[in-house]
C-alpha cells in the first residue's frame, strides 16, 4: 500500500511548494509533491529495512507523520495559504473542465489537468517500455537480479517515484481515495484474468477505463459523487473477476481440472 | 583441514558477515579449484545461503573480501549465475516457463535493449538440457516442485556463465529431477565450469562432489571430498550426533570411494 501512504504523504511537499511558489501552478506542486513521494519511499524502506519493524508498521508511521506535518504547515500558515485539505486530497472530477490552460493571449488549450496527466501518461508508458524487462525481473526474482548485476534498488526506486510521479499527477483532480482504488483495482483485477504478464498490464488499462465510462454514467443516474462511483465499480469489477474469471475464478475452480 | 589451491577461482580471505551485529559467519578462509563441484555441507542456520551469497556480494560482509577468477565481483558479474532457493520467489507470479527462462540473458543484454532472436534460441536450448522443452508456454503456478527447479537451472544455463552458485537445488525435488540435475552438473564440470552448491544431504554428497566444504559457522574443512568426509570432521561440523553420523561413517566406509568419474 506505498501508494496509499505517498497519495497522503505528499501534502507537506505540496504546502512547501506553495510557501515557495505562492501559486498554485501545477509544476512546483508536481515537483515538491514528487520529492516528497520519493523521501516516503525511502522513509518506509529504511525504517523496514534498519529499524526492523514490519513494512506495515513502517508505511503507517511514515505517512501519518508526514501527513500530520503536511496539516501543521497548512493550519500555522492558514492565514497566508489559500490551500485546504479538500482541495488537495479530495480532488473533484466534476471541476476538471472548468480549470482551462489559459495562455497571456486568451488562448484556451481545454483543460490543464488533461496536459499534466497527459505528459505524465507519456512518461510512464515510456519508462515501462525501456524498463520492461528489468521491471519484471526485479519484481519476481530480486535475487537473482541482483547476482547478475541489476541493481534492485534503483528499479525499485524508480518505480516508487513513477508511481508518486502517477499519485500526484492524478489526485489533484480525481482525489486520494480514487487514486488508490485505481492503483490497486484494476490490477488485481486483471491478475485474475490473465497469467501473461504483458496481457495483464494492458488488462488493468481496459479494466480501469471501462470502471470509469460505467462509473461516470452510474453518477449522472444516481445523481451522486463520480469519484465514489467509479470506485465502486472497480471493486464491483474485480468481484466479477473473483467469481467468474476463466482462469482464477472461484465459479470455475472446481470444475475445470489442469491438464499435466 | 583446510586445503588452499594455487589459481583459485574463488579466494575468500577473512569473510565475516552479520545479522543485527550478530555474526552468522566467522572468518572464513578459503580457495576453490576451478572446474569442480563443489558441496557446501553444514547443519541448518551454519550459514551455507549466508556464505554462498556473501561470496556473490548480495549480502555485506562486516570484514574481509572475495575474489573470483582474481578479479574484484563487481568486474566479473556476468561470468557468474546463481540459481536461488526455489521458495525465494512466488510461483504465483504471472509468468511463462519460457519467460523465467529467458530472464537469463538480461545480464547481457544491457538496458533498453530487448531480447533478440539469439537470446530465445538459446533460452530454449537451456529448457532442452533441463528437459522442459515441451513446457516451454506453461504458466510458472502449476509446475510440481521438481519442474520449477529444472526452470531455475535453465536460467542459469541460458546465462552460459563460468562459475554457477546453487542454494539448495536438491532440497524436495522428485528422484528423477536429481538425477537430471547432477547429470547436468557433471556435463558442466567436464566444460570446465565451476559449480558450488548448497546440500545438505550428507548421503548423497560423497557421490556428488569432488570438493566439500564442511560449514558451521566457521569453517570446518575444505578439500577433495575424500578428505573432508571423515567422522572426525562431520562430527566437527555437527557437533557429534553421533547416532546419525556413524551410520554416515559406515555408509562412506563400504562405499571406499569410487574411483572419480570424469
Amino acid at each position: 500500500m506505498v501508494g496509499d501512504a505517498i497519495s497522503h504523504a505528499v501534502l507537506p511537499g505540496i504546502v512547501i511548494a506553495f510557501l515557495f511558489t505562492g501559486s498554485r501552478d501545477s509544476l512546483p506542486m508536481i515537483i515538491g509533491a514528487g520529492l516528497l513521494g520519493v523521501i516516503t519511499t525511502f522513509l518506509i524502506e529504511f525504517f523496514h529495512r534498519y529499524a526492523r519493524v514490519q513494512a506495515d508498521a513502517s508505511i503507517g508511521i511514515t505517512f501519518t507523520w508526514l501527513f500530520a506535518i503536511g496539516i501543521i504547515l497548512i493550519s500555522v500558515f492558514a492565514g497566508q495559504i489559500d490551500l485546504d485539505q479538500d482541495c488537495v486530497l479530495y480532488g473533484e472530477i466534476a471541476y476538471v473542465p472548468l480549470d482551462l490552460w489559459i495562455t497571456e493571449n486568451n488562448l484556451s488549450y481545454g483543460p490543464r489537468t488533461v496536459w499534466t496527466l497527459g505528459f505524465v501518461t507519456i512518461l510512464i508508458v515510456a519508462f515501462i517500455a525501456l524498463g520492461y524487462k528489468e521491471l519484471f525481473l526485479t519484481a519476481f526474482d530480486p535475487g537473482y537480479a541482483a547476482a547478475i548485476g541489476i541493481s534492485t534498488t534503483v528499479w525499485y526506486y524508480l518505480l516508487m517515484t513513477a508511481v508518486s510521479l502517477t499519485t500526484v499527477a492524478s489526485f489533484e483532480s480525481v482525489g486520494a481515495i480514487l487514486v488508490v482504488a485505481f492503483l490497486v483495482g484494476p490490477p488485481a483485477t486483471a491478475y485474475l484474468l490473465t497469467d501473461d504478464f504483458k496481457k495483464m498490464l494492458f488488462l488493468s488499462v481496459i479494466c480501469g477505463v471501462v470502471a470509469v465510462v460505467i462509473g461516470y454514467y452510474l453518477a449522472y443516474w444516481l445523481d451522486g459523487s463520480i469519484a465514489g462511483a467509479v470506485a465502486a465499480v472497480t471493486g464491483f469489477n474485480f468481484a466479477l473477476a473473483f467469481l467468474f474469471s476463466p482462469t482464477h475464478g472461484q465459479f470455475f475452480k472446481r470444475r475445470k481440472a489442469i491438464p499435466v | 583441514m583446510i586445503l588452499q589451491v594455487d589459481n583459485p577461482v574463488v579466494e575468500v580471505h577473512d569473510l565475516t558477515v552479520s545479522y543485527d551485529r550478530k555474526p552468522v559467519l566467522w572468518g572464513v578462509d578459503l580457495t576453490l579449484p576451478a572446474g569442480s563441484l563443489v558441496g557446501v555441507i553444514g547443519p541448518n542456520g551454519a550459514g551455507k545461503s549466508t556464505l554462498i551469497k556473501a561470496i556473490m556480494n548480495l549480502l555485506p560482509a562486516s570484514s574481509g573480501y572475495v575474489r573470483i577468477f582474481n578479479e574484484p565481483i563487481k568486474q566479473v558479474r556476468k561470468r557468474i549465475s546463481y540459481v536461488p532457493q526455489r521458495e525465494s520467489v512466488d510461483w504465483d507470479f504471472p509468468a511463462s516457463v519460457f519467460d523465467v527462462v529467458l530472464m537469463g540473458r538480461y545480464g547481457n543484454l544491457g538496458l533498453f535493449k530487448r531480447p533478440r532472436k539469439a537470446d530465445k534460441d538459446a533460452a530454449m536450448q537451456a529448457l532442452e538440457k533441463v528437459g522442459m522443452q515441451g513446457f516451454a508456454e506453461r504458466q510458472i503456478s502449476q509446475l510440481s516442485g521438481g519442474q520449477q527447479q529444472r526452470v531455475f537451472l535453465a536460467r542459469a544455463l541460458a546465462q552460459n556463465a563460468d562459475i554457477y552458485f546453487m542454494d539448495e537445488p536438491f532440497a524436495g525435488v522428485d528422484i528423477a529431477t536429481e538425477t537430471a540435475i547432477i547429470e547436468l552438473l557433471r556435463t558442466m564440470r567436464a566444460q570446465g565450469k565451476t559449480v558450488i552448491v548448497v546440500h545438505h544431504d550428507l548421503q548423497s554428497a560423497s557421490q556428488y562432489f569432488d570438493w566439500v566444504v564442511l560449514l558451521n559457522m566457521r569453517l570446518v574443512a575444505s578439500g577433495p571430498t575424500e578428505q573432508v568426509l571423515t567422522q572426525e570432521l562431520l562430527e566437527q561440523t555437527y557437533g557429534g550426533k553421533l547416532t546419525v553420523l556413524s551410520k554416515v561413517g559406515d555408509l562412506l566406509q563400504k562405499q571406499q570411494f569410487p574411483a572419480r568419474e570424469r
